[in-house]
């Protein structure tokens, strides 16, 4: 099978600050894949580097088997980790946004899911709460039909009631040809939704692997693994 | 169904696990048809290809099949259903044992525990 993702030898430095280095990476499709790392490791940096938002300083990253440009853009639907939604917004601006810019969007899907949650389309986004937002987002960039989706600390501002819905909603909505790359700090909560994951650290892919694999492996959960991972470089090989 | 999962062990052997108790217990039955895998996965809040991987391996030990037109189901050979309850049994029976022991319990003491526990 052909990789969706192909990163050979992947680098971006922000002036002498590297923040990532040496990646060689290799995604299939129609799979959920884990980006686990801690804060600062270079999750965003890799997302956006897939997408075309940053270029690479070295190496070089091939989506579907192409440079990020056009067509790649077509194909990906990306969740950013900060809104960019303008102020004067209502929520059914958006849907008709999305509807002019995607030509995948499915329309009655969103809607059906805004009126589940109860999220008014007459509602102004300013004047929704931090959580309704990040719901309202994801709703969109799920309701399209692409073949990656890239989504950035997905359930990072929620609480665990509307985790589920997130969570429910990415396995529902993605199709077997598309692939999901969710990165995030809190692993527990996708643990049981991901096929393979990805340990990134300082700027340096650790580990890529099957989920399962793992576990049998190590006997651990891959939130118990991580933890292992990275608590030394919290408290710096000082005793807790 | 209600599913059970934790992250410590591989998930596919869970949810294999859960199906294969549904099933010699008799809440499928022979010949009874499987829900879709994406109905099953949902259910159970897991990836659709940990759950495709689960009903694989059933396949695989003969406890279900799959059609081209008629979708998934459990097989229709008794023997074999009731062959895999056994094993399931014992692999209870094995981990009663193991864990009894532990305590410092003999297997007759055992045996008299489950006696008594029942009457309890």
């Amino acid at each position: 099978m052909k990789d969706l993702i192909q990163c050979i030898n992947l680098g971006k430095s922000y002036g002498s600050k590297e923040a990532l280095c040496g990646v060689n990476l290799e995604i299939g499709t129609g799979r959920i894949i884990g980006l686990l790392g801690p804060n600062g490791s270079g999750k965003t940096t890799l997302i956006k580097l897939i997408n075309g938002l940053l270029t690479p300083t070295g190496g070089e990253v091939l989506v579907d088997g192409k440079r990020p440009g056009i067509d790649s853009k077509k194909m990906i639907s990306y969740l950013p980790d900060k809104m960019y939604f303008a102020d004067w917004m209502k929520v059914s601006d958006l849907l008709d946004f999305f509807t002019d810019f995607y030509e995948d969007f499915d329309r009655t899907q969103a809607e059906k899911m805004f009126d589940t949650l109860g999220i008014h389309e007459s509602s102004k986004i300013t004047k929704l709460s931090k959580g309704t937002k990040e719901k309202v987002q994801l709703v969109l960039v799920m309701s399209r039909k692409a073949k990656l989706y890239l989504l950035d600390e997905p359930i990072a501002g929620v609480d665990p009631a509307a985790r589920d819905f997130i969570l429910d909603t990415i396995l529902n909505s993605y199709n077997e040809e598309g692939t999901v790359l969710i990165s995030t700090h809190l692993i527990a909560d996708i643990e049981k939704i991901m096929d393979e994951v990805i340990f990134i650290k300082e700027g340096r892919i650790l580990k890529h692997a099957s989920a399962d694999d793992l576990r049998e492996e190590s006997g651990k959960s891959i939130d118990a693994l991580f933890r292992e991972m990275f608590h030394s470089d919290v408290y710096k090989g000082r005793k807790a | 169904m209600k599913w059970y999962i934790d992250g410590e062990r591989p998930i596919w052997i869970q949810l294999k696990e859960q199906l294969t108790k549904q099933i010699v217990s008799g809440n499928y039955q022979c010949g009874d048809r499987l829900p879709s895998v994406r109905e099953l996965a949902s259910e159970a809040g897991v990836n659709p290809n940990t759950m495709q991987r689960a009903l694989a391996s059933l396949d695989q030990d003969g406890l279900t099949m799959t059609s081209r037109t008629a979708g998934r189901s459990v097989t229709d050979d008794e023997e074999r259903i009731e062959q895999c309850r056994q094993e399931v049994a014992h692999r209870i029976v094995k981990q009663y044992v193991k864990d009894i022991s532990e305590l410092g319990y003999t297997k007759e003491e055992a045996i008299e525990l489950i006696r008594k526990g029942n009457e309890r």
